[in-house]
């Protein structure tokens, strides 16, 4: 399969296979009027399999939600054709309107405008905190 | 300016103030008579209750300053649908300081996330109730004269209880605290809680029989089995007798024991046991009071 390479924009790479889609969706890339490809499955001699993302614009993208979703990901930046900064992905401190609390005894699901925010509590097992009720994100 | 939401917030050395405080408005309750003169509390209390809301108003009354607020949902503008938020921002133009119980987990939060002025955690749903545990310390304090190398015993309901949530946060900064627990296995502390307490080398001791735990505590903190909790009428039916306190099961217990429970009760501490000096928790009514004007007179910067 053939992908034209990016002139300028951004590839995100090694994303764990089957996770592409959480992030294109997340990442809200079908708003964006410029070509983005998305391979699923692609074979990977570290992982086996995996998906990427590459999007022909030179945009930002959210990567606190890149590393809620697989903190192993790496962005990279291309100008002018050339790769010209490969990025780690950390797990975020804090996670701002990614994810929604479930608890339905939590203010964050009926005060007006209320930003729904998460914060990172135990990093070796990847467990995030409703700021507000402290119930375990699902 | 600052508000207490979690317990976790304050410092032990600001609780050692907090009830060196207390400890000297109970020996010299004229000298803080009129530290509040001219200065407000608004009790805002979106979910019914008694003793929290009457230890806060008498709290503030006995330092001198006033008191307006509410004490149900359905006299307030919650009624029509305004925000923690707005009622917070409002709130601040009329008073000094806010008490606020909520049955929304987190909505305290967002009260002093918005208000000008200090918000304090009066209970917000099953979540956080720092000023109990403040009551709760005060009397550990005054009946044991310090928290080092106690064994607490905490009975009841431990998966729910947001008053024993607390108080272990609380304990586990002091030095050797042993912690006992008692309850049916439905109703067990959350393993997170333990995990942790384990990971931090706490003695843990899980058991389901109150009687053969009592010889060793120091303390035994009560709490009630909630009907609602159950499922299974007969199995709730079961379990809750097992868990009252009655005088034959204190038979063992040592005679310096200190018995407290976060009130209100409905029938696990008999009331035969209300006469015994060990039984604590009017007393911890009472220190509940103290502590809360402490901690009024520390949020508002009053010397």
């Amino acid at each position: 399969m053939t992908i034209d390479e990016i002139k300028n924009g951004i590839v995100i790479d090694h994303i764990t296979a089957g996770k592409g889609m959480k992030i294109y969706s997340l990442l809200n890339l079908d708003n964006l009027e410029c070509s983005v490809a998305f391979i699923k499955n692609a074979p990977s001699r570290k992982m086996g399999r995996k998906d990427i993302i590459k999007i022909d614009a030179d945009i930002t993208v959210d990567t606190d939600i890149l590393g809620y979703i697989d903190p192993d990901i790496t962005v990279n930046i291309i100008k002018d054709g050339k790769n010209v900064e490969k990025k780690r992905i950390a797990l975020p401190e804090k996670l701002t309107n990614v994810i929604t609390c479930k608890n339905p005894r939590c203010i964050s699901g009926t005060e007006q405008e209320l930003p729904q925010i998460f914060k990172l509590t135990d990093k070796e097992n990847r467990v995030y905190r409703c700021l507000y009720c402290e119930s375990k994100a699902k | 300016m600052r508000s207490l939401i979690d317990i976790a917030e304050l410092s032990l050395d600001e609780i050692d103030s907090l009830l060196a405080t207390a400890n000297d408005i109970i020996d010299n309750p004229e000298k803080y008579s009129e530290k509040c003169k001219g200065k407000k509390l608004a009790t805002l209390f979106f979910e019914p209750s008694t003793r929290t809301r009457l230890s806060f108003e008498a709290a503030m009354y006995e330092l001198g300053g006033n008191v307006l607020g509410f004490s149900e949902a359905t006299s307030s503008s919650t009624a029509k649908g305004e925000s923690v938020a707005d009622t917070a921002k409002t709130v601040s133009c009329y008073a000094d300081i806010i008490a606020m119980r909520h049955p929304k987990e987190g909505a305290p939060l967002v009260a002093s996330m918005n208000a000008s002025i200090p918000v304090i955690n009066a209970g917000d749903g099953g979540h956080n109730h720092p000023t109990q545990t403040l009551a709760d310390l005060l009397t550990i304090k005054r009946e044991k004269g310090g928290f080092d190398n106690l064994t607490v015993g905490l009975c009841g309901d431990l998966k729910f209880g947001r008053t024993v949530h607390s108080l272990i946060n609380a304990l586990r900064r002091y030095n050797n605290v042993k912690f006992v627990l008692i309850s049916p296995n439905e109703l067990k502390l959350p393993d997170y809680i333990k995990e942790s307490l384990k990971k931090d080398n706490f003695e843990v001791f899980e058991t389901t029989d109150l009687e053969a735990a009592m010889p060793k505590l120091d303390i035994l903190y009560m709490t009630r089995v909630q009907r609602e909790r159950f499922f299974n009428e007969e199995e709730y039916l079961r379990l809750k007798d097992s868990y009252i306190l009655t005088p034959e099961k204190l038979k063992n217990a040592k005679s310096d024991l200190s018995i407290l429970h976060p009130l209100p009760r409905v029938n696990e501490i008999s009331v035969a046991i209300d006469d015994d000096p060990r039984a604590c928790y009017f007393k911890q009514v009472l220190n509940g009071k103290y502590m809360r004007m402490a901690l009024i007179l520390m949020l508002l910067g009053v010397k």
